[in-house]
């Protein structure tokens, strides 16, 4: 059925282009955190819901610690700026730059996460807020834990790119670094939400 | 046993070559056969657990089935034909179509797009292992019992004790998740792997209407899956979303499973209008009315439907400012409904109409769907709904709209596209037995159930007294269940039939005008031998009429 090279025969006019700006990859990782931001919506909406509901204690004003949580921040936030830093270097074909900048990138989110883990141990054992103490509690573990476990996931696919590119095993025009950039500013961007809504307004 | 045994004696023997072959696939075309194979079967479950309820149900004060399996029934019979049957079916059909529709290849993802598939028939069997635990199959066990919407706080642990829930909470999240991989892939291919030149208002309207399908899943299947979550959490954690005893609020499920669940509706009922609108103009030999728009429709129902989920929720004593802005809102969905509604017709009108199968189901749909689209504006009226909401009324309702919208065209796609897929035609006669007996039994089925509601026969009892006027309009539902269940048994006879004996097909046995014609029947595992260049939204009928090409009109 098919005549393409009869096109020219018929004296048909040249096709416009139809290129769409992304790539098909890229196109999926963005309809991928779509999704990743109606899910942390939903555990927003839940979170502000609830937020002044419960007066039984503690509440976020007696046990959170805007201190900590700006220190914890800071690495997290920082790390976006290391990955890009990194990126910056992979387009400029520096892979010991590349390794430096991911290394630190890891080592930033990996102290976000002990960061957690101390906020957690200090609400846990000094407040008594569990997730079944309040509602406060509910929904901040909730929040909390799932975005600590989407760092987590995060930080396993920053360490299998950087292992993969040093062993050569992408060419200069894979994406997939890029892609798990991407993935990763936007957990730092849920984060924004997160401290303004949890620890900004809570304290 | 023994066939089993000596399927195995023989490793080499192509059946089990064959069945490895499907089971380890990433072509589009088989994994989206499987979807549909996996929306036949669990067609079968769902409708005979239908049955089983209008079986109840035929006389008052009935003792067939308990009020528990009663309940399990329902839940059952609305969880699996939601999940299992409508979107495995629409997923099937746009897998198999839409990578040929725009002349490419593959789907982006191909190996994402398995793991989709085998996704979604996990989360099924995840379903059904209920029945196979607790009081096991005599008892019909620990099915869950909630509803198909689990509201809080039947699902809490005090109400919802054993594991049916859990069943219900993994098997539709994991579904989901199956769904929300469908969904990437399907807005990565139609954006970036068109043919060369076809352009995004080029595209068939049925790939528009699934790339606001996909659009559609991927902003609301994850707040289900938070949702669902949350009630993990309060049932093994012990958490407090939805414990009002703690502060929590029932609402609150509510709220976030309608946010899911009323973009499902037009999720399910969106392809099937893709569907009718692929069929209908090649039925009438003549292009779509009104392309432009009904692409603007389309984007502007997936708009509005994300905003009018709490008109579910008029019985539950919300504020009346807020009933009266989701009941607006509901009404205006129906602008862009009617408009691809006038634009059908428009279609219609005047056209060398040819009633094959796939056009019968066609206006099928037409008329039920807009019979249940005038219930909906009722219901979308807030004193109508607070008088018979959660009646026989509503059942109605949204089965003329689910049922007689969407699996209706859904099952016409299924002949307009068979021998595509196949290679051979479905027979016209068996197609005919199944529309009518569908048909008429569709409406005997659900037509009365409008009256029973209005007369106040509340949804999910499992009997009722006699001389309340309900008897005569249940026996007529039976009776029409009943003959519906044979429709759908010629539907599947004529598969078999056709597949073992069926009329050869030939690429482009409807004489239709879009890129999946162009192959052959079945396609190649590689699409198209040569990619062809679009120039209009007709790519085959610029083809056949080199003299009059579309392309020196748009």
């Amino acid at each position: 059925m098919s005549k393409s090279t009869a096109d020219e025969a018929l004296e048909l006019p040249p096709v416009e282009s139809s290129e769409f700006p992304l790539t098909t990859a890229q196109v999926g990782m963005a309809a991928f955190l779509c999704s990743e931001a109606a899910f942390f919506s939903t555990l927003v909406v839940s979170y502000l819901i609830y937020l002044g509901q419960d007066q039984s204690g503690p509440t976020p004003a007696e046990s959170l610690s805007l201190t900590r949580a700006v220190i914890n921040s800071a690495f997290l936030l920082g790390s976006s700026g290391t990955i890009m830093l990194a990126m910056n270097s992979r387009k400029a074909n520096s892979l010991g730059g590349f390794s430096v900048w991911m290394f630190v990138t890891i080592a930033l989110g990996v102290m976000f996460l002990v960061g957690t883990a101390y906020e957690w141990e200090e609400l846990i054992y000094k407040d008594g807020l569990t997730i079944s103490r309040n509602l406060f509690g509910t929904t901040f573990f909730t929040l909390i834990g799932f975005h600590a476990f989407h760092v987590t996931i995060g930080l396993v696919l920053l360490t299998i790119i950087t292992c993969l590119e040093r062993a050569g095993r992408f060419s200069a025009k894979s994406e997939a670094p890029e892609l798990v950039s991407w993935y990763w500013h936007f957990v730092d961007a849920v984060w924004i939400v997160i401290f303004g809504v949890v620890y900004w307004m809570g304290t | 046993m023994a066939i089993a045994e000596s399927g195995q004696s023989s490793a080499s023997s192509p059946l089990v070559t064959q069945l490895h072959g499907w089971v380890t696939t990433v072509d589009h075309k088989r994994i989206g056969i499987m979807y549909i194979l996996m929306s036949f079967f669990f067609m079968v479950v769902g409708g005979i657990e239908a049955l089983l309820i209008r079986m109840q149900l035929w006389v008052p004060d009935n003792t067939l089935i308990g009020p528990d399996t009663f309940n399990q029934l329902f839940t059952m019979h609305g969880t699996t034909m939601i999940f299992f049957v409508v979107m495995p079916m629409l997923t099937g059909i746009a897998n198999y179509l839409v990578p040929l529709m725009i002349g490419c290849r593959d789907v982006a993802f191909p190996r994402l797009n398995a793991l989709g598939f085998w996704l979604s028939l996990f989360g099924g069997c995840i379903l059904y292992t209920c029945y196979f635990t607790g009081d096991a199959l005599y008892g019909l066990g620990s099915a869950p019992d909630v509803g198909w919407f689990a509201y809080a706080p039947l699902t809490s642990p005090a109400y919802a004790r054993g594991g049916a829930v859990d069943y219900w909470i993994l098997g539709t999240s994991v579904s989901g998740v199956g769904a929300l991989t469908f969904a990437v892939n399907l807005v990565a291919t139609i954006l970036t792997m068109r043919a060369p030149g076809m352009k995004l208002n080029q595209v068939p309207l049925f790939v528009w209407m699934m790339l606001i399908d996909a659009w559609l899943i991927l902003v609301a299947f994850p707040p289900l899956t938070a949702a669902q979550i949350m009630l993990i959490l309060d049932r093994y954690a012990g958490a407090h979303f939805f414990d009002p005893q703690s502060g929590g609020s029932a609402l609150l499920w509510q709220h976030l499973f309608w946010f899911f669940g009323h973009p499902e509706v037009y999720i399910m009922v969106l392809p099937a209008f893709g569907i009718i609108s692929e069929i209908i103009p090649v039925f009438s030999r003549k292009v779509i009315f009104g392309y432009a728009s009904m692409a603007a429709a389309t984007a502007a129902i997936g708009l509005i439907s994300l905003g009018v989920w709490a008109h579910h929720m008029f019985t539950v004593g919300l504020d009346d400012r807020l009933d009266a802005y989701f009941s607006a809102a509901s009404f205006l969905i129906a602008i862009p409904t009617g408009i691809k509604v006038f634009n059908w017709t428009a279609t219609l009108y005047g056209g060398r109409l040819q009633m094959r199968t796939p056009m019968l189901f066609a206006l099928g749909f037409l008329s039920m769907f807009l019979i249940g689209g005038l219930t909906g504006i009722m219901l979308a009226t807030v004193p109508v709904d607070w008088q018979v909401s959660d009646s026989y009324f509503l059942v109605a309702h949204f089965h003329y709209v689910l049922f007689g919208g969407s699996l209706f065209a859904l099952m016409g796609g299924c002949y307009y596209w068979f021998p595509k897929a196949t290679g051979k035609m479905l027979s016209e006669k068996l197609g005919l037995w199944h529309f009518w007996l569908l048909f008429i039994g569709f409406n005997l089925l659900f037509g009365p159930m409008h009256i029973s509601g209005i007369l106040g026969m509340p949804r999910r009892v499992y009997t009722y007294q006699a001389g309340q006027g309900w008897e005569f309009w249940n026996q007529v539902s039976t009776v029409g269940a009943f003959i519906m269940g044979f429709g759908i048994l010629f539907f599947f006879i004529n598969i078999a039939v056709s597949l073992r004996s069926g009329k050869k097909a030939g690429d482009d046995p409807w004489d239709a005008w879009t890129l999946e014609w162009a192959t052959s029947s079945p396609p190649p595992s590689y699409n198209f031998e040569q990619i062809l260049a679009v120039r209009s939204r007709r790519p085959l009928w610029d083809l056949k009429h080199p003299e009059d090409p579309d392309w020196k009109y748009e």
